[in-house]
């Protein structure tokens, strides 16, 4: 402790570092080792997603009809907001703007809350219409009627209710007791719960527009609803040199929404993550720990949500853009 | 006070990143969005994933190196990302290889079930 104030530095230099410089570089080394196991992590299911599809393209294709490009879309482009905002929010951190760090940093939490509240609209539809994993996939007709009230999408929403019940009562009680820092970190909470709400609206207000956008020009309903018979025999009369489908007639499209639930799920469990750690960094923003001379867990977060942000952009044209 | 190094628009620790570089580099994170979206409506058959690979490549890149600071860090960290990426195109390469040297043999026995 002593010789950190000897050579002058602040209290957020731990003894073990010689100097801010050497903290910050390791950390970030630190960080870059993490991404890389997580680099590694998501390419099992990237793998998993390459080895299907190179032998079933054709359940590939058949899947995409039952996913929203316009929702995927959307959720691409608040994400990469909430990205835009993180890096802001890390420039902000380095030049000393206070005010700046806490609007980023807010910005980005309410926009994971937007993406969940969108991705939690796509679940509920897929849970309602049958669309789940192999063995378990029975995708019924007329379904496709994507309702805001929904028992499934009411338990998806249980926690971004109750985030906004906790940011609501917590902002009023920090306000009471002008705790500045509960109040800035309650109303970022409070955003986040309306955000996802938001999400969810927005979501089903686009799936009610065109349910099923792509429907129409292909194949009429009735054909791609889950008789597996219909489909061997649709295939065989199409497709008579294609792949496995024509000789079992087994609808592998089940197989697809195992992959699609497994990769979309990894990944909202680490915006979930992420946003817990970016709750803490508005936390701890608010209480003015950081600064130009001490910004590293703002870039370390940082780096991390990138990441998760990459990993979408990957996502995205794999799941939703087949044809 | 431990903040008293920042300046208006620098830090002595780090590269600060410019609003402008930020706002553009999202700017063109919306248009390669934007493009894919419309390739991927163009269907242009066995292309297409590789188009939209490479899209989603070009977007990924603009993360790496703007937001998330290679282009301005220690290239160690660059070192560690493109070694990470060489050993998922291993392993990409090597299980799509075996998986399409046993799938004639697959097809075969599908084949001959009634």
């Amino acid at each position: 402790m002593a010789t950190s104030a000897e050579h002058g530095h602040g209290s957020h230099l731990a003894h073990h570092f010689e100097s801010p410089q050497q903290q910050l570089a390791a950390g970030k080394l630190g960080m870059w080792i993490f991404l890389v196991t997580e680099v590694l992590f998501f390419s099992g299911l990237f793998v998993a997603y390459a080895v299907y599809r190179s032998a079933h393209p054709e359940m590939f294709a058949d899947a995409h009809r039952y996913l929203s490009t316009t929702l995927g879309a959307l959720n691409t482009i608040v994400l990469l907001l909430s990205s835009l905002t993180m890096a802001w929010a890390v420039r902000c951190a380095q030049l000393n703007q206070q005010r700046g760090l806490l609007i980023c940093l807010g910005v980005t939490l309410a926009c994971a809350g937007m993406f969940l509240g969108v991705k939690a609209v796509e679940y509920s539809a897929k849970w309602q219409e049958g669309l789940l994993w192999a063995g378990a996939f029975s995708p019924h007709e007329g379904a496709a009627h994507v309702s805001l009230i929904s028992a499934p999408l009411f338990i998806l929403s249980i926690p971004a209710l109750l985030l906004v019940v906790v940011g609501a009562g917590g902002l009023a009680a920090a306000r009471a007791w002008k705790w500045k820092q509960a109040s800035a970190t309650s109303a970022t909470l409070l955003a986040t719960g309306i955000a996802f709400c938001l999400g969810a609206v927005l979501a089903t207000g686009v799936s009610s527009l065109k349910a099923h956008p792509t429907a129409g020009n292909q194949q009429p309903t009735a054909q791609h609803a889950g008789d597996e018979q219909a489909t061997a025999r649709r295939s065989e009369t199409e497709n008579p040199a294609g792949s496995s489908i024509n000789y079992t007639g087994i609808n592998y499209t089940g197989v697809f929404f195992s992959i699609y639930y497994a990769m979309t799920g990894v990944h909202a469990l680490h915006i979930l993550g992420g946003m817990a750690v970016i709750a803490w960094l508005i936390w701890t923003a608010a209480g003015g720990r950081y600064g130009a001379e001490y910004f590293n867990p703002v870039d370390y977060v940082g780096l991390y949500w990138h990441l998760v942000d990459v990993v979408w952009i990957y996502l995205f044209p794999l799941l939703y853009l087949i044809h | 006070m431990a903040n008293q190094h920042a300046t208006p628009e620098g830090n002595h620790l780090t590269h600060v990143v410019s609003t402008r570089t930020l706002l553009g580099v999202f700017a063109g994170l919306i248009v390669l969005t934007v493009v894919t979206v419309l390739a991927a409506g163009m269907a242009s058959g066995a292309w297409e994933v590789w188009i939209s690979m490479g899209i989603a490549s070009a977007k990924a890149f603009l993360v790496a190196a703007y937001f998330m600071h290679l282009r301005y860090d220690n290239p160690f960290h660059t070192l560690l990302l493109v070694s990470a990426l060489a050993f998922v195109f291993l392993f990409l390469g090597l299980t799509l290889a075996d998986a399409d040297a046993y799938q004639p043999a697959i097809d075969a026995y599908l084949k001959r079930q009634p």
